[in-house]
């Protein structure tokens, strides 16, 4: 579904992604994980099209997309969420999602009768009148989830969707992810919750200094010793066993 | 077309441009430290201007000599609008303060229409009309005068920002809003003294304009538009900027004048507004967006 | 602000109709209906504005360049071409358009928004002027007379109810826009680009066409205002048509009524005409009644954003707590 391949993005003098590359088949979820500043969040700007690319190349479903405009790749069907979340303020929830929404549906009443169901997908739907600016962290994370959601998409680029989240908020969301990802929909997550990215993912690529430094099936990736050293400094690498939250 | 026309039209413009660049100063000094575009710097030139001509006229002063007057006068309003409206009320989306500059330049302008009444006001000392030869062509003596004032004025303001104390504040704050807070500065005092000095100038700069241009409540919409044409064009918060683009300017809307006429010679100055926003944003010298 | 389509229903909508249609007989004078004239026509054109600037967010000091490309082509094609003045009424509309695409097209190309973008109208509009004034086909500094011919074929009613009712039915196609702007999937999309333009892109909103689109609407309201000031006062000038004042009209009566809402221009713009006719029956001195809406202004950006209707839907909640 989605293919990058030798993707590099430089910021003045700073490689921000190295030739990075990675694979989602469809229908999977994908994790891309590392420590701060790694470049996972400027990988997702390059591959939605919010940034140029340096090289390398974005394939989505078979075609070219690197390059393109966010808005034409947002309508094939990838949809990003922000990390620091970008709610549209004055608006309620239900408007909110409904912008999503009128992507693929043009009629008012459709829009609005869908954007109630993927509200309460995400359980919302008691909040649906409340102004987006009154919302806690927990909900404009969700609020973000439902407005990319409504937009039927194909491919899910979560940007730290659980982050600022409690345990019980945590638990919940993995759940809805993975009923979004039942329902067909392919997923690629940036996460630094541990406790998600093991319970969800297939499969996991690690991002360090821009480069990916490793990938492969979580249980695996989480015991390479080049991973630990990442997030963990050398010397942690040494040591027996590894830990399972990230540094 | 003669050489000294040409020649003629350029001193003049320079000269001219020579003001720009301190009206323009005050702006951009602005923009850099506060962030604000005040939309109410062409109606607070007007107010100041009216300020010398009644300095002259009730009190007999010169209007050279106002600048004793007007600039510390108006350094002291731009810090109490700072202090009491501007401060209280930046708070928010960028076009909010724009909008409240607008309010206030809406109401000095319509403040001064209803005390001074519409009338244009021009004022005559007894070197109004003396000319003085430079090089091809002749030229009125306080144009001369009022380029040299405003030349050095540019400098004395430039030298404060760059050796003394309160002038390394202002490009800390300028630089580094958080930055500077955190090292001791307080960035409040240091917005009301950099809006003082914004105004500051627009006293200086309406001493040396009565001199040679005129006054009425509705000068205001010209040099707003020549103020952020200048500024645009030199660069937000640059200062070398304010100095260059005041001179293009100047000379811009003087070969205007003359190649297209009194009319349609204005337009040279909001052409190159538009030119420069829609093709160099940050001007000559200004930082990128 | 945004349940406005919801919480005005049709009994309102008709009601407020009611009211206007009744306004010029209860009150025949022409002092009143010239009043009455006027709070319509602001009304009008402050809700073209409300449009670009209110719900589409994208504020501009130059508005009045469409009043003027749209009072100057419905002249000049009445004047040098003979056309029937009610096809002014389109050609404006037309001019209003074409300018509308044009400054937006290349002021949002160029990235232009907020604070630039109501900068470079302004000056949009200045060059207008200027060149109107420099021209003699556009009759220079002198301007435009139009002759008259008083009938209502000629768009020159003798009777001033007859302008009033026209502007009216502009007025009102002017709200059904806007009502139709609430409801619809463009004026969600705007409200999206207004609050945030990234989120609005990443959910595959083509915010550029998006925004080239309300300007053309937008210019092309406000030009059919130009054309219907033409045909009110008979006479246009470049100051008149393409100076400042009227687009510091347009944004105060929207700005104090209520930016983004459907009645906020008309609540703006009755203020304004009737602080305007009040203070000039009050006193000679010109320039009191701007006075008076410049401190307006400042007022409600600092401690109303949301305008006056934003007060009334207060006054309206704490009715109903209270009967509740």
């Amino acid at each position: 579904m989605l293919k990058v391949e030798g993707l590099t993005k430089i910021f003045g003098g700073l490689k921000a992604v190295d030739n990075a590359s990675l694979e989602v088949g469809e229908g999977r979820i994908v994790a891309l994980i590392g420590p701060n500043g790694a470049g996972k969040t400027t990988l997702f700007s390059c591959i939605a099209g919010f940034q140029s690319v340096n090289a390398g190349k974005v394939t989505f479903q078979g075609k070219d997309i690197t390059g393109g405009a966010v808005h034409d790749i947002a309508r094939s069907g990838m949809v990003r969420t922000f990390q620091i979340t970008q709610p549209f303020a004055k608006l309620t929830v239900h408007e909110n999602i409904a912008v999503g929404a009128y992507q693929k549906f043009h009629d008012r009443s459709q829009a609005w009768e869908h954007a109630r169901r993927v509200a309460e997908q995400v359980g919302m739907g008691a909040q649906l009148d409340q102004p987006a600016a009154d919302l806690t962290v927990a909900g404009r994370k969700r609020l973000e989830l439902a407005r990319t959601l409504a937009t039927n998409p194909k491919l899910l680029l979560l940007d730290e969707v659980m982050a600022g989240l409690n345990p019980s908020e945590i638990v919940e969301i993995i759940d809805i992810i993975r009923k979004i990802r039942a329902s067909g929909v392919t997923v690629l997550l940036i996460e630094h919750v541990m406790q998600a990215v093991m319970s969800l993912s297939e499969h996991i690529y690690v991002l360090s200094y821009g480069k990916i430094i490793a990938d492969g099936a979580p249980h695996e990736v989480v015991n390479n010793p080049a991973v630990i050293e990442a997030y963990l400094g050398r010397g942690a690498a040494d040591s027996a066993k590894p830990e399972s939250s990230h540094a | 077309m003669d050489l000294t026309i040409l020649g003629s039209a350029a001193i003049n413009g320079l000269l001219i441009g020579g003001i720009y660049t301190l009206v323009a100063s005050g702006l951009t000094l602005i923009y850099g430290v506060l962030h604000i575009i005040n939309f109410a710097h062409g109606s607070l030139l007007m107010l100041a201007m009216f300020g010398v001509y009644y300095l002259l006229m009730k009190l007999g002063i010169d209007p050279y000599m106002s600048l004793l007057i007007m600039v510390p006068v108006m350094y002291l309003l731009g810090y109490l609008l700072y202090k009491l409206l501007i401060g209280r009320l930046s708070q928010g989306k960028d076009e909010n303060i724009l909008l409240i500059t607008l309010g206030l330049s809406i109401l000095i302008e319509n403040l001064a229409l209803m005390f001074f009444k519409g009338d244009t006001r021009t004022i005559s000392v007894s070197y109004s009309d003396t000319m003085v030869e430079l090089g091809p062509t002749l030229v009125s003596l306080p144009k001369i005068i009022s380029f040299g004032a405003a030349m050095a004025l540019c400098a004395v303001l430039g030298l404060f920002i760059q050796r003394t104390d309160t002038g390394r504040a202002i490009r800390a704050v300028a630089k580094e809003r958080v930055g500077a807070r955190l090292v001791g500065i307080d960035v409040e005092r240091i917005f009301a003294i950099s809006f003082g000095i914004g105004l500051a100038t627009l006293g200086a700069a309406a001493c040396l304009l009565m001199p040679i241009f005129y006054v009425s409540p509705t000068t205001g919409h010209v040099f707003v538009m020549v103020a952020f044409t200048v500024v645009v064009l030199g660069g937000m918060g640059s200062f070398l900027g304010a100095v260059i683009g005041g001179l293009i300017v100047g000379l811009t809307e003087s070969f205007g004048g003359l190649f297209l006429g009194e009319s349609l010679g204005q337009i040279g100055i909001s052409l190159i507004f538009i030119l420069i926003l829609l093709f160099r944003p940050s001007g000559l010298f200004g930082a990128k967006r | 602000m945004n349940n406005d389509a919801r919480a005005i229903g049709w009994p309102l909508h008709l009601a407020l109709l009611a009211i206007a249609v009744a306004f010029p007989f209860v009150f025949p004078s022409p002092f009143l209906v010239n009043f009455g004239v006027l709070a319509l026509f602001y009304a009008f054109i402050g809700q073209s504005w409300n449009i670009a600037g209110g719900f589409a967010g994208q504020l501009s000091f130059g508005h009045v360049v469409f009043f003027g490309a749209g009072a100057y082509a419905s002249t000049i094609l009445q004047l040098r071409f003979g056309m029937n003045p009610w096809l002014g009424l389109p050609a404006s509309a037309l001019a209003g358009a074409v300018v509308g695409g044009i400054i937006g097209f290349l002021s949002f190309r160029a990235g232009l928004k907020g604070s630039y973008f109501a900068l470079i109208t302004l000056a949009f509009a200045e060059v207008l002027r200027i060149l109107v004034n420099s021209v003699g086909f556009t009759g220079g500094g002198l301007g435009l007379l139009i002759p008259a011919k008083m009938s209502a074929a000629n768009f020159q009613f003798p009777e001033r109810i007859g302008f009033y009712f026209l502007i009216l039915a502009l007025t009102v196609v002017s709200i059904a826009v806007a009502v139709w702007l609430k409801r619809s999937r463009f004026g969600a999309q705007l409200a999206a680009i207004r609050e945030n333009e990234d989120a609005a892109m990443a959910l595959g909103i083509n915010v550029f066409q998006e925004k080239v689109k309300v300007m053309v609407l937008s210019g092309a309201m406000c030009g059919v205002g130009g054309c219907f000031f033409a045909q009110y006062f008979l006479y246009i000038d470049p100051t008149i048509v393409f100076g400042v004042d009227k687009s510091v009209e347009m944004l105060l009566v929207s700005m104090i009524g209520g930016a983004g809402t459907i009645y906020g221009p008309l609540i703006g713009a009755v203020l304004l005409a009737g602080i305007s006719d009040i203070t000039r029956l009050i006193t000679n001195v010109q320039g009191l009644s701007l006075v008076l809406y410049g401190t307006l202004l400042v007022i409600i950006i600092a401690f109303l954003p949301n305008g006056l209707i934003d007060l009334f839907k207060r006054i309206g909640k704490r009715f109903h707590q209270g009967g509740a």
